[in-house]
């Protein structure tokens, strides 16, 4: 790759260098101002310019955070408000996996009538967002009685075109003799399924964990449609009430503490799970 | 072990015949192999053994049991596939063991069978590897392995060695024959490799379109083929044809140039017949006498043991290059543009109908 990169004299490493300190400034910048937010006083964020460095306060924040002044927005802890997200993007996560990998199976390995049809429908909802159908989604979770459920939350968004279409594509790498051998060796659909196809993208399944659970962590429209009651809310929908107009109303420290908290569990799976993500987006083991 | 039978089984894809009819017994123990051009069908009608495509027609039996409807694993073949097909997540071990697991056995007696099998193959260094940390050669032997430890009745080769390089191909040639002698399964072998079906087969099915042209040893399609495509196939160099007629002032073959060949009148057909006379360049050499044909050589290759002379002829068949290639002894000196002045073993001379391409009576 080397003949691809555009210079490798000093001078173009260090502009390289500038221009990814810099965008890594840009990018950081926000998050380093909300985590030095939350340690000061709210008497400190209302008088600008707010310092740029860590203030006294992070322990008494973190503690009030904790232990419930903030109950008084909707009445509901942050512990459950996290719980609440890590419940709603895990599922989606995994909910998505699971149906777009069966989905995926069912098209690349099997022969029924009107495969192509089932594999162009599935394609064509990637061009509807779950903006264009949240009114109809609406009713029928209100006619299924699933507003202000897990399940309600979680549901109609686990349904994934993108990862359907990602899986098929993986899928149809894998070389049929792969199939035929184990049907020669005695294993049925379920048995290749579990022994051959899912250790295979295994590093497929990291990765797009990691880009789904971020997914279901951030997202705002649907959970705030489809919950009424404060116990049920994800820590997004929680931080957005928080925010109340009249600016003086607002706890400025203790907004800043859960967005800091919120941002957290996304980070720690991104770190945690990087190696298998670069793993799952450069190489297959075939 | 069992015997095997394919009684007129055909395959076809909507309305397009691509095997039509094929017909064989294969005896317990037996080794044949299907040989013949790409896209003959030969894998298509090995997969229809296997279970792996449906039988549009005719019938399959294995050890007198019909098998058309069941399910590969259901059939007890094993079958080793062109590309290995190992599963690339699994150990070597694992790989030869995943088919006797599925079959429930466990335990000591899995270990036993495996190691047996691995030993067989000296594979008992690399049962912990993975399929990516093996040669090509080695990949091979694992899935001759994952075969052989199944104990089938028949045994499935479809093109196993067409991956790896020459020098490799030969040895694992036989290997294979070796070991399959030795196991005494009855195995079908696929090849579009005319040398390695000569050498490892018992039998051989020569297929050419969907159609079994012959089926018979390798010496007896060698010495007498029963058609123009079998003769042009089995060989190498393959065997010269010349188009003619039989008639002539001494009762011989008018070839097209006009020139004329003296055969033992006893065997020829009557007088008139359109012919093709097919010749090895084996069996054609430098005439000492009276020659037979005198033409000139376009090109030599040198192999050492042997040289090819290739040279040019008036006429041909049916599209075939009009080439005609003699294999002369590797110390005789030509090159090319020398005329050479030839006679042919009149044992090994072969007589085709111009127009069914099928064998005329022996000369």
């Amino acid at each position: 790759m080397a003949e691809g990169m555009v210079g490798t004299s000093r001078r173009s490493i260090a502009t390289g260098h500038l221009l990814l300190i810099l965008g890594c400034v840009i990018v950081a910048f926000p998050i380093w101002y909300v985590t030095v937010a939350s340690t000061h006083s709210l008497r400190t964020i209302l008088n600008p310019p707010l310092p740029m460095l860590p203030g006294p306060e992070a322990y008494a924040n973190y503690f009030d955070a904790f232990t419930g002044s903030i109950t008084r927005i909707g009445g509901v802890s942050v512990e459950r408000l996290l719980v609440n997200t890590t419940i709603v993007a895990l599922g989606i996560a995994i909910g998505k996996i699971i149906i777009s990998m069966a989905s995926a199976y069912a098209i690349v390995f099997f022969r029924f009538p009107l495969r192509m049809a089932c594999f162009w429908l599935i394609f064509i909802t990637l061009m509807l967002p779950v903006e264009v159908r949240i009114m109809p989604t609406y009713k029928v979770m209100v006619d299924l009685g699933l507003i202000d459920t897990y399940a309600g939350l979680i549901l109609p968004l686990i349904a994934s075109a993108t990862a359907t279409l990602l899986f098929r594509q993986f899928f149809m790498t894998i070389p049929n003799e792969l199939f035929e051998a184990a049907r020669v060796d005695g294993a049925g659909p379920w048995r290749f399924f579990k022994d051959i196809l899912l250790p295979l993208s295994a590093t497929n399944i990291a990765a797009l964990f990691v880009i789904l659970f971020i997914y279901g962590w951030t997202q705002y429209l649907w959970p705030l449609l489809v919950t009424n009651s404060s116990s049920m809310n994800t820590i997004v929908i929680a931080l957005r009430k928080m925010i109340s107009f009249a600016d003086a109303d607002t706890p400025w420290n203790l907004v800043m503490v859960t967005s800091v908290l919120a941002i957290l569990p996304p980070v720690l799976i991104v770190v945690l799970m990087q190696r298998w993500f670069v793993k799952g987006l450069v190489e297959t083991e075939k | 072990m069992a015997t095997l039978s394919l009684k007129d089984v055909r395959k076809s894809y909507g309305r397009t015949e691509v095997v039509h009819g094929v017909s064989i017994d294969v005896a317990d123990g037996e080794f044949v192999v299907i040989v013949g051009p790409s896209g003959c069908g030969k894998s298509t009608l090995l997969r229809m053994v296997a279970g792996l495509e449906e039988i549009s027609a005719g019938l399959i039996e294995i050890g007198g049991k019909v098998v058309n409807r069941l399910e590969p694993r259901a059939r007890d073949i094993a079958m080793v596939f062109q590309n290995y097909a190992l599963y690339p997540h699994m150990s070597v071990f694992d790989n030869m063991a995943y088919g006797l697991r599925i079959a429930g056995i466990r335990g000591e007696d899995l270990k036993a069978r495996v190691a047996k099998a691995a030993a067989m193959l000296d594979l008992a260094a690399l049962l912990d590897r993975k399929p990516r940390q093996l040669s090509g050669g080695q990949r091979q032997r694992v899935a001759m392995g994952r075969a052989l430890v199944r104990n089938p009745a028949v045994f499935l080769f479809d093109e196993p060695l067409s991956n790896l390089d020459a020098k490799l191909r030969v040895s694992m040639r036989l290997q294979i024959k070796e070991l399959q002698r030795s196991v005494g399964i009855t195995s079908i072998y696929v090849t579009h490799d005319q040398v390695e079906a000569m050498t490892l087969a018992d039998r051989l099915i020569v297929m050419n379109a969907g159609v079994a042209e012959q089926i018979d040893t390798p010496m007896a399609l060698y010495t007498r083929p029963a058609n123009i495509f079998v003769a042009g196939f089995i060989g190498s160099p393959a065997m010269n044809m010349i188009v003619g007629e039989v008639g002539g002032a001494r009762r011989g073959v008018v070839l097209n140039g006009g020139r004329e060949i003296a055969l033992p009148k006893t065997k020829l057909p009557p007088a008139g017949t359109q012919i093709v006379l097919g010749i090895r360049p084996e069996h054609v050499k430098l005439a000492t006498g009276k020659p037979d044909l005198a033409l000139t050589v376009a090109a030599v290759e040198t192999l050492g043991a042997d040289a090819l002379a290739h040279c040019r002829l008036e006429g041909d068949v049916k599209g075939r290059e009009n080439e005609f290639v003699v294999r002369l002894p590797g110390f005789t000196r030509v090159a090319a543009g020398d005329a050479l002045s030839l006679s042919f073993d009149k044992r090994a001379v072969h007589l085709f109908d111009r127009a069914s391409g099928n064998r005329l009576a022996d000369v």
